[in-house]
């Protein structure tokens, strides 16, 4: 083997990436799609000085962005018929693009004009990251980009696909990756295996288009939402643990936090699930109707839960009982879903508008507003001190 | 903590920089056919992953010959290459650093496949951007879709000019000539416009090659959707003289011919609603006119001139089934989610003489204002979009 130089190596060594951190944001909304950080973990003043960097972004999506160390991971799509496919990696640094790779779309691109091929958030186990697109095609790709497999869901299942388009997000626990890909007709959720690629179960879900993400209930267990309800699944082997059959929201999608799943159900009904063993059907808390969320999913923090409506309007709710505390209206409309550290909560509307929130006992209030000019159909990531939000043609980090 | 894999990745990595002074070879010969057995479900996934490390980590003087592995892949494959030429590209340091003239004669092989020929024109372009427009001008006529809708993009931009110059009838001249070799939908349907603004004609129902004339039969009875699985008369024997069951009674085969240019059958115009009685009571203002939870079928005879590759490429947002001389060839059972001019392909065999193609058209039962349509489009292209027409021309099918 040939010397190499010292410096070389050590910038070899430089340019690997950096092992996950506990506040990595490495899945849509964050842990248990609560979209939730630590208090006080965010700027509350906001300036267009806070826009540490905008990076231009090789193609359109509104899918969601991930942090997983220094890197930022985000997927889009370009070309004529969005048929190119990208899952970009990018300094948290600087913005700058550190890998680009490229697959081609093997299922249907066509999708709603508001939405795009590169809508459904990636996920990470901290060591992978796990990207499906539109057209059911999905990738893993370890942190420096290289590629460990890829799968054309479309390509072995024909008849998966919506032709309004596919939004659901991925999941990874007990090394498995959960792949919903719900629809009108051949309709499915796979579990695959996160090292090779290969399928470990494949379960027929409710035909009907679907574009709500599962929640990990805790490790190896996950909610499935639909029409119908929810389905707690055990990742390795696919087996039902519980069902709750009351109907769901097929467009918002359910959080889990402190044991407790908020599923967009008749309004929003709250399941315990049994702290001992969550695989154990849960029973039912509470249930009010006039908690309604719209494309947002609802948030979680403190005693309290939030959801916007379809009007632009937040609403607060007691969390012990989902009776309404206070509400207000936040110019929408919104498509992403905020974040909150129980304090304040961050929205960013569909205009690029940032609102904090100050969330009080019996009132909210905005305290700062941050203008980004650029549409905003993402739910924003959180880590390390910096909101993360993509629009079709850039990336931005706000904060620290 | 860097794991010894990743240390080892960034070793080979660093051999094979230009500034590190070593060549190494590619050894991507034993690589590529491991690349190529990928297929459904992830099979051969683990072995690939190893051989994609052997080819991400060649020359880039080796990108010809990645490039070339993609001819006859399946789309997995092809796509594990995509991304390997991507990390290829990146340790080069970059398209300057690129082998351009062994891409350009790679390029110039119209044998190999279309997508990797485009990827190759867009390495070359990432190079030499003045190089790769040149090349363009001997495209119009490419078998890759998107190199000919560069090259008929730059024969617009000339017609743009002569347009703007008032040399009207050169700029419909260069127009049509951009109309006729354009395969892409929204090229087409610009250039249709700007023709006919300047006093030019198209037939854009020919140039797509939609189907216009069918006979069809219905309504058959779709009640809850298990219209769709139900085997009507139809699907087992075709006799267009015969009067078959429909759901309100007895329905026959009659000749339907569209004036929709992108050939758009309305089943609703066959099968209007019957008249509400005088003394109905306003509609709900969400209902529109329309049958609902009904099933259509409509039948064409296609004279292929060959026996021939063929796509059959349809548009519609009810749910259908479609045979080809009596054998399924794909269905899909999803409603009112949408429809655009081939929103799906399906790759066919057509027989020299006569081609039956029967297509099942189902209509739920949501009354919204989106959920009226009850149509389709159709036309047989090769996998180009060049429209094959019948024997006899584009009208002489439906018998």
């Amino acid at each position: 083997m040939p010397r190499l130089p010292a410096l070389l190596i050590a910038t070899a060594l430089l340019t690997a990436a950096l092992p996950a951190r506990s506040d990595d944001w490495l899945e849509f909304r964050g842990p248990g799609g609560a979209s939730r950080v630590k208090e006080g973990s965010l700027p509350v003043e906001l300036s267009a000085a806070d826009v540490r960097w905008s990076a231009d972004l090789p193609g359109r999506g509104l899918s969601g962005v991930l942090v997983v160390g220094d890197r930022a991971f985000v997927t889009t799509s370009d070309g004529p018929t969005q048929d190119r496919l990208h899952l970009v990696c990018l300094s948290t640094s600087t913005g700058k693009i550190l890998w680009d790779r490229q697959v081609w779309a093997t299922g249907r691109t066509m999708c709603h004009s508001k939405t795009s091929v590169a809508a459904p958030t990636p996920c990470s186990d901290g060591k992978r990251v796990y990207a499906i697109f539109s057209s059911n095609d999905l990738v893993c790709f370890d942190l420096d980009g290289n590629l460990q497999w890829l799968r054309g869901i479309t390509y072995d299942y024909p008849n998966v696909s919506n032709s309004l388009g596919m939004a659901s997000s991925l999941l990874v626990t007990a090394d498995t990756v959960i792949v919903p890909v719900e629809n009108d007709s051949e309709s499915y959720s796979l579990g695959i295996d996160a090292a090779t690629g290969v399928n470990r179960w494949r379960l027929d879900r409710p035909k009907g288009a679907n574009w709500t993400s599962p929640v990990i209930l805790a490790p190896g267990l996950v909610a499935l939402q639909s029409k119908t309800g929810i389905e707690a699944i055990r990742a390795t082997d696919g087996s039902t643990a519980w069902s709750y059959t009351d109907g769901a929201d097929t467009v918002s999608s359910s959080a889990l936090a402190d044991g407790i799943l908020y599923v967009p159900s008749n309004g929003i009904t709250a399941l315990t699930l049994d702290p001992a063993d969550p695989a154990k059907q849960p029973t039912q808390a509470w249930r009010e109707n006039t908690l309604s969320p719209a494309t947002a999913s609802c948030v979680v923090a403190g005693d309290a839960l939030y959801t916007i409506n379809g009007a632009g309007v937040l609403t607060a709710g007691d969390r012990a009982t989902g009776k309404r505390r206070w509400q207000l209206r936040i110019e929408g409309p919104y498509s992403g879903t905020p974040v909150t550290d129980g304090k304040h909560l961050w929205a960013v509307n569909e205009a690029g508008l940032v609102r904090v929130v100050e969330l009080g006992e019996k009132e909210g209030k905005v305290v700062a507003t941050l203008d980004l000019g650029d549409e905003i159909l993402c739910s924003p990531a959180a880590a390390d001190g910096a909101l993360y939000v993509r629009s079709n043609t850039k990336l931005h980090k706000i904060g620290r | 903590m860097v794991s010894h894999h990743r240390f080892l990745g960034a070793v080979a990595l660093l051999l094979s920089l230009p500034s590190g002074g070593v060549a190494v070879a590619s050894p991507i010969t034993d690589a590529l056919p491991v690349i190529r057995a990928v297929d459904h479900e992830g099979k051969g996934n683990a072995a690939a992953a190893k051989a994609w490390s052997v080819i991400a980590a060649a020359d880039a003087s080796a990108l010809p010959d990645i490039l070339a592995g993609m001819d006859g892949a399946n789309p997995i494959a092809a796509n594990w290459l995509r991304s390997a030429i991507d990390a290829v590209v990146t340790k080069a340091g970059g398209n300057a650093r690129l082998p351009v003239d062994s891409l350009v004669r790679f390029l110039a092989e119209t044998k190999h496949d279309p997508r990797a020929r485009r990827l190759a024109f867009d390495l070359v372009r990432g190079a030499d951007a003045a190089r790769a427009d040149k090349l363009l001008d001997g495209m119009v006529e490419d078998p890759s879709v998107e190199l000919r809708r560069d090259a008929v993009a730059k024969v617009i931009a000339r017609a743009d000019a002569l347009k703007t110059g008032e040399k009207k009838e050169e700029a419909l001249v260069a127009y049509q000539k951009a109309f006729s070799a354009s395969r892409n939908v929204e090229q087409i349907q610009a250039l249709a416009t700007t023709i006919r603004e300047l006093g030019g004609t198209v037939d854009l129902t020919g140039h797509f090659g939609f189907l216009r004339g069918w006979q069809i039969v219905g309504p058959f009875d779709n009640t809850d959707g298990k219209g769709f699985a139900t085997v009507y008369p139809p699907e087992e024997t075709l006799d267009l003289s015969a009067a078959l069951d429909g759901k309100e009674g007895k329905v026959s085969w009659q000749p339907v011919e569209t004036a929709d240019e992108y050939g758009v059958v309305n089943v609703n115009l066959s099968y209007p609603p019957p008249a509400p009685p005088a003394d109905a009571k306003p509609a709900d203002s969400d209902s529109k006119e329309g049958l609902k939870g009904v099933i259509a079928y409509a039948v064409t005879e296609f004279v292929s001139a060959e026996d021939r590759p063929a796509e059959i490429r349809l548009g519609t947002k009810n749910a259908w089934k479609i045979w080809l001389n009596g054998s399924p060839v794909f269905e899909r059972e999803e409603y009112h989610r949408g429809m655009e001019i081939d929103q799906y392909r399906m790759p066919v065999t057509l027989r020299k003489g006569p081609n039956t193609i029967l297509i099942k058209v189902c209509q739920d039962e949501q009354r919204r204002p989106w959920t009226t349509e009850w149509e389709f489009q159709l036309r047989v292209c090769d996998e180009v979009g060049t429209a094959i027409h019948p024997l006899g021309g584009p009208d002489s099918v439906a018998k």
